[in-house]
């Protein structure tokens, strides 16, 4: 059974699982970390302004169409196979589901909601903080748990281009023409998409629930 | 871009079995979407059990279930259209079952009361009033479809994802890169605007407006 050779091929390896799944986390963080520190304030920004919002939310969709792979690859010319390429390219792939999320959470708010908190004496910075913030805050985690979703999909690509992670038995598996060594690698990614997904959907969940 | 202008017959090659590869796995997985949305339109649970265990499907990484499925279906384009076929299911019933549930049920019920039976009813009102959102499951499907038969070049399926793995694979051959980059980004964005478009001509505030201009 092919199961059970990748399971004795993973055991076989010892620690090695453990370290590809570092490598996988940190690069699907750094993409993440940057993207939500572009993205949210962005997106705040662009939902203040109908054609700010328009021309970017474009831009955004354009750039959600290029197949992920095409994105991943055109890093080697510049950055050649490494972590770095890796790294900034899922980087772009992360930022549409923060943007397109957080302008849409924001945009949407009742306008009375804004009135009534500025009528109670409240400033810009409170609205801002008190109101806006958490009434859009379940919106933008669904952005945010679609675009870990995807970037985790995609880190799996990056160990083409040397990125490492749990690609690599994907890599090998192929190297080697190989199933059981690209079981592995699919399983151990699949479980963790399925983690993810399951977390921050938990989380999603968690920020929806009125408080106070 | 020199490559694509040096050696358009090869990219043409691989254009073409891009979408041979992507076009079956979009028909065949519509062809089942559509039962598939209609029986679980009855229930309001079994709707919701059958998104969740497509969407299950949809959050596995691509890669990762073509390779699941490699023990059953072998390293060919199978695999892939299998995979394809699985995995933008999620997206066709979802769009399906959200343009059905839809409609009014005050015109369903108008269009009885004028005497339609059942096929008058689907076809004259229900069809024409969802196609539509139906319509754009189908686009966001073409274009996922589209992203993940690249990656199938690694699976014997070929495709313009040959010039990217062949780019890395012969070192420096960064032409390859971009023709592969270039061609499949062109291909995407291009059946992009083919189903925005489709989907305003079948759309039916348009048709009234025109109606009402005429």
């Amino acid at each position: 059974m092919v199961l059970i050779e990748a399971y004795n091929y993973l055991l076989s390896r010892g620690d090695e699982i453990w370290v590809a799944l570092g490598q996988h986390l940190l690069l699907v963080g750094v993409a993440l970390g940057i993207g939500i520190v572009l993205c949210v304030p962005l997106g705040v920004l662009t939902s203040r302004s109908r054609a700010a919002s328009l021309a970017i939310i474009n831009m955004a969709n354009a750039l959600r169409v290029v197949p992920s792979l095409a994105i991943l690859f055109l890093a080697i010319p510049y950055f050649g196979l490494s972590f770095t390429s890796s790294a900034l390219a899922l980087t772009v792939l992360a930022l549409p589901p923060i943007l397109i999320n957080t302008d849409a959470a924001f945009r949407t708010i009742e306008p009375p909601l804004k009135e009534a908190a500025l009528g109670m004496g409240m400033t810009a910075r409170q609205v801002l903080w008190r109101i806006e913030f958490p009434l859009a805050l379940p919106v933008i985690v669904a952005g945010i748990r679609i675009a870990t979703v995807e970037v985790i999909a995609s880190a799996t690509l990056a160990a083409f281009i040397g990125g490492g992670g749990l690609g690599i038995y994907i890599t090998r598996g192929f190297a080697l023409f190989d199933t059981s060594i690209l079981l592995v690698g699919a399983i151990s990614v699949a479980l963790l998409a399925l983690t993810a997904e399951i977390l921050l959907g938990g989380l999603e969940r968690f920020v929806r629930t009125p408080y106070g | 871009m020199d490559y694509i202008f040096k050696n358009p017959l090869v990219v043409f090659q691989l254009l073409w079995q891009h979408l041979f590869v992507t076009g079956i796995a979009l028909v065949v997985a519509i062809l089942i979407s559509l039962p598939v949305s209609l029986l679980i339109l009855r229930s309001r649970r079994l709707t919701t059990i059958v998104l969740g265990i497509l969407s299950a499907f949809y959050t596995i990484p691509s890669i990762a279930l073509i390779i699941l499925l490699l023990p059953v279906t072998g390293l060919n384009e199978w695999s892939v259209i299998i995979a394809l076929i699985l995995y933008v299911q999620v997206i066709l019933v979802r769009n399906n079952v959200a343009a059905l549930n839809g409609i009014d049920p005050v015109i369903v019920e108008a269009a009885r009361g004028m005497g339609m039976n059942r096929r008058q009813l689907w076809w004259r009102v229900q069809l024409p009033l969802a196609l539509p959102v139906m319509l754009a499951g189908i686009r966001i499907a073409a274009i996922v479809a589209i992203g993940i038969a690249t990656v199938g070049a690694k699976f014997n399926a070929g495709g313009l994802g040959r010039l990217l793995f062949d780019g890395i694979a012969q070192t420096g051959r960064y032409d390859k890169i971009w023709a592969g980059a270039l061609a499949v980004a062109a291909l995407a964005l291009a059946v992009n605007l083919a189903l925005v478009a489709l989907e305003r001509y079948f759309s039916y505030t348009r048709k009234i407006q025109q109606r009402a201009a005429a």
